[in-house]
C-alpha cells in the first residue's frame, strides 16, 4: 500500500512488468496474508481432524480432559466393529445411498442431456415457454412443497421404495441448464457435418455432442452425485423404512440415541463422508468447474 | 387466389410445427427430446406446487378425507406463537449467516486471487466442507460444541471462559447452527467470487495503476462494482439457503431437546416438518410451506428491486 502511494501519480511510459510489480504486496504483507490463510485453513480443517481423531479413540479416552488430538490407544477398527453392532444395518444404509446416487445420476444424465440438446439445437413451438417454466421450478423451495410431494409419492404407492428415492430425482432443472450451456458452446458445423453424413439427432448427440462435452458432463456428474449422496430431508420423509434407509438417516438415528458414544458417531460420520472426500480430491477440477458454471449469469 | 390459399395453409394445423417438411421434422425431434425431462419435472414438482395450494386450504390429518376450511390454516398461523418463534429464529439465522458467510468468502477469494504459493492447496482445503453432508457436518460440530467435553469449550477454557452449554441454552443455540452453515458454505461462495474476480478485466487495474490509484481505491472503485453481480447472486442464494435450514437443527438438537429447548432452535422448515410428519397436520404444514414460499419470493423480489441501486452490470453482451 505504502509502496504504491509513494510513487508519482502519473507515469504513462511504465512498462507492463513494472505495473505488475507495483501490484504485488510487500514481503511483510505477503506473510500476513499467508498467516491469515493458514489460520483460516486450520479452522476449516479442524473439524475433519477432530472427526478422525475422535473416530479412532476408544470410548474411555473420548471424555478425557485435557483432550489430545492423537489417540493413546488407536482403535479405529474396533470402533468400526462397534458401530456396526450399534446401528441396525450400516452396510445396507451405505448400499441404499449408493443405489439412490447412481440411479439419480444416470437418470439425470439421460433425461437432461436429451432435454438440453433439444432446447439448445431445435426450434419447436413453445420452446421458450417450456424452458422458462423449467427455470421457474428452480425458484420453488423444496420445503414449500414437501407435504404435497410426500402425498404424491404416497398416492403412487411408492413410500419406502427405491422408486421414491430415485425417480423424482432423475429429473433436474439445474442439470438441464448446465448441459444446455455446454452444448451451446459446441461448434454447430460439427453436428451439421454428422447430420449430412446421415446421422439422426440421437446419433449426433451420442457420437458428437456428448463426447465433446466431457468436462461439463463430469462437472454435472460430481455435483449430482454429491447432492444425492448427502440428501437427507426427502429420504427421511418418503423412505425411512429399514430396507430403504439411506446413510444420512442411518447416522442421524445413531445421533438421536442419547447413549451412542461420540467415538462411534464420529466413525459413522467419517465412513459416510469418506467417499465424497475421495471423489472430491480425485475430481476437484470438475467440482470447481461445476460450481463456477452454476454462478455464471444467464 | 394464390395468396389466399397461402394464408389458409399457414394457419392449418399442419404448419404449426414449421413451414417446410424438414423444419417440421426437427420440431418433432425437439419436442421428443425435451419431453421426458419436462414431463418428469412437471409431474414430480409441478403437481406438488399446484397441490400445495389445495392442501393449504384444507384441514387434513392425512388419513381421514380432507375438509375444506378456507383461510383457517392461515388465521391459525398468524395467531400461532410457535410459528412466530420459528420465523424469528429463521430470520436471525439469515441475519447471522448471510453477511458473515458473504464477507468471509469474499475475503478468502480476494486473498487467494493474489499470486501466492499453494493457492490450489488452500482452495482445496476451504472447499472441502462443501462436499460433506450437512448431516455429518452437524454431528461433528455438535460434538465440538458439546458441553464439558466438547473441543470448543476446552479450547475456550484456555482463555479463562466458562463452560457453555451451547446446544441447550436458548440464547446460544443458534450460534452452533449458524457456524455449521457458514463453515459449509464459505468454500462454495469463495469459488463463485474467484470466478467473478477472474472476469474483472486486467486493463481496468492497469489503467488505475497508471493513474496512481491506491490499493484501497482499486478495490473500492474497480473490484467492488465489477464483482457486484456475483455478490448479488451470492446474497440471493444464501438468503434462500438460510431460509431453509433444516438438517442442522434436526441433528444438533436431537440429543438434547428436538428443536432446541422451548423451540429455541426451531426454524420454519423444522416447524413444518414437525407439524406435518410428527403432528400429522398436513393442511397446516402446507400452509406453513406456502407462507415460506411467499416470504422467500417477497425477499427475492425486494432484492431484485434493490439491486438497481448497487449492482453494476457491464453493458457488453456476455
Amino acid at each position: 500500500m505504502a509502496e504504491s502511494t509513494r510513487r508519482p501519480a502519473r507515469r504513462l511510459a511504465d512498462a507492463p512488468e513494472q505495473v505488475a510489480r507495483r501490484e504485488e504486496f510487500s514481503p511483510a504483507m505477503r506473510w500476513l496474508i499467508y498467516g491469515i490463510l493458514i489460520f483460516g485453513a486450520i479452522i476449516m480443517f479442524l473439524p475433519f481432524i477432530w472427526m478422525v481423531s475422535s473416530a479412532c479413540k476408544p470410548q474411555a479416552e473420548i471424555n478425557i480432559v485435557p483432550m489430545t488430538f492423537i489417540p493413546q490407544n488407536v482403535s479405529c477398527l474396533q470402533n468400526v466393529t462397534e458401530l456396526y453392532e450399534n446401528s441396525e444395518d450400516f452396510n445396507r444404509n451405505l448400499l441404499n445411498t449408493a443405489i439412490m446416487t447412481i440411479g439419480r445420476t444416470l437418470g439425470q444424465l439421460i433425461t437432461c442431456s436429451l432435454a438440453a440438446y433439444g432446447f439448445a439445437r431445435f426450434q419447436f413451438p413453445g420452446r421458450s415457454v417450456l424452458f422458462a417454466l423449467c427455470l421457474g421450478l428452480l425458484m420453488i423451495p423444496f420445503q414449500a412443497i414437501l407435504i404435497p410431494e410426500y402425498l404424491l409419492i404416497r398416492s403412487l404407492g411408492w413410500r419406502n421404495t427405491f422408486m421414491a428415492l430415485i425417480v423424482p430425482g432423475a429429473f433436474s432443472v439445474f442439470a438441464l441448464f448446465l448441459l444446455r450451456q455446454a452444448f451451446l458452446q459446441i461448434p454447430l458445423e460439427l453436428e451439421e457435418a454428422a447430420t449430412i453424413d446421415g446421422a439422426n439427432p440421437l446419433q449426433v448427440l451420442w457420437y458428437v455432442t456428448l463426447p465433446l462435452s466431457i468436462p461439463a458432463l463430469a462437472a454435472f456428474a460430481v455435483i449430482t452425485i454429491q447432492a444425492a449422496w448427502n440428501d437427507f430431508l426427502y429420504p427421511l420423509v418418503v423412505a425411512n423404512a429399514e430396507e430403504t434407509r439411506v446413510v444420512t438417516i442411518g447416522i442421524s438415528l445413531l445421533q438421536g440415541q442419547r447413549d451412542t458414544p461420540w467415538n462411534l458417531l464420529m466413525m459413522g460420520s467419517l465412513i459416510a463422508t469418506l467417499p465424497m472426500l475421495v471423489l472430491f480430491v480425485l475430481l476437484q477440477r470438475y467440482f470447481i468447474e461445476g460450481v463456477s458454471m452454476s454462478g455464471v449469469k444467464r | 387466389m394464390a395468396t389466399q390459399t397461402d394464408l389458409q395453409s399457414t394457419w392449418s394445423p399442419k404448419y404449426l410445427l414449421g413451414r417446410t417438411p424438414l423444419s417440421r421434422r426437427r420440431a418433432l425431434w425437439g419436442l421428443a427430446l425435451v419431453a421426458p425431462n419436462t414431463l418428469g419435472l412437471l409431474f414430480f414438482f409441478g403437481i406438488p406446487v399446484v397441490l400445495s395450494f389445495v392442501t393449504a386450504f384444507h384441514e387434513w390429518n392425512g388419513i381421514k378425507p380432507p375438509i375444506f376450511n378456507g383461510l383457517e390454516n392461515f388465521q391459525t398461523l398468524l395467531n400461532d406463537p410457535k410459528f412466530w418463534q420459528a420465523l424469528g429464529n429463521t430470520l436471525k439465522l439469515v441475519l447471522i449467516t448471510v453477511p458473515i458467510g458473504t464477507l468471509l468468502s469474499l475475503s478468502i477469494a480476494i486473498l487467494l486471487n493474489q499470486r501466492l504459493h499453494g493457492r490450489s492447496f488452500f482452495r482445496t482445503l476451504y472447499f472441502l466442507p462443501v462436499v460433506t453432508s450437512t448431516v455429518a457436518a452437524s454431528i461433528v460440530w455438535a460434538w465440538i460444541f458439546q458441553a464439558h467435553y466438547g473441543l470448543l469449550n476446552n479450547l475456550l477454557a484456555g482463555f479463562g471462559l466458562l463452560d457453555l452449554n451451547w446446544l441447550t441454552r436458548p440464547d446460544l443455540v443458534l450460534i452452533p447452527i449458524a457456524v455449521v452453515t457458514i463453515w459449509q458454505r464459505v468454500g462454495f461462495y469463495m469459488i463463485l467470487f474467484l470466478a467473478g474476480l477472474q472476469n474483472v478485466p486486467r486493463s481496468l487495474y492497469e489503467a488505475a495503476l497508471i493513474d496512481g490509484a491506491t490499493r484501497w481505491q482499486r478495490f473500492r472503485y474497480i473490484t467492488v462494482p465489477m464483482l457486484s453481480p456475483t455478490t448479488f447472486l451470492i446474497v440471493v442464494l444464501s438468503v434462500i439457503g438460510s431460509f431453509q435450514i433444516f438438517d442442522q437443527v434436526f441433528i444438533m438438537t436431537a440429543r438434547t431437546a428436538a428443536g432446541g429447548v422451548g423451540g429455541s432452535a426451531t426454524t420454519l422448515s423444522y416447524y413444518l416438518y414437525q407439524k406435518g410428519f410428527v403432528g400429522g397436520e398436513f393442511g397446516y404444514a402446507s400452509a406453513i410451506g406456502l407462507a415460506m414460499f411467499a416470504m422467500m419470493l417477497a425477499v427475492t423480489i425486494f432484492q431484485l428491486r434493490l439491486q438497481r441501486r448497487w449492482v453494476y452490470y457491464e453493458s457488453t453482451d456476455g
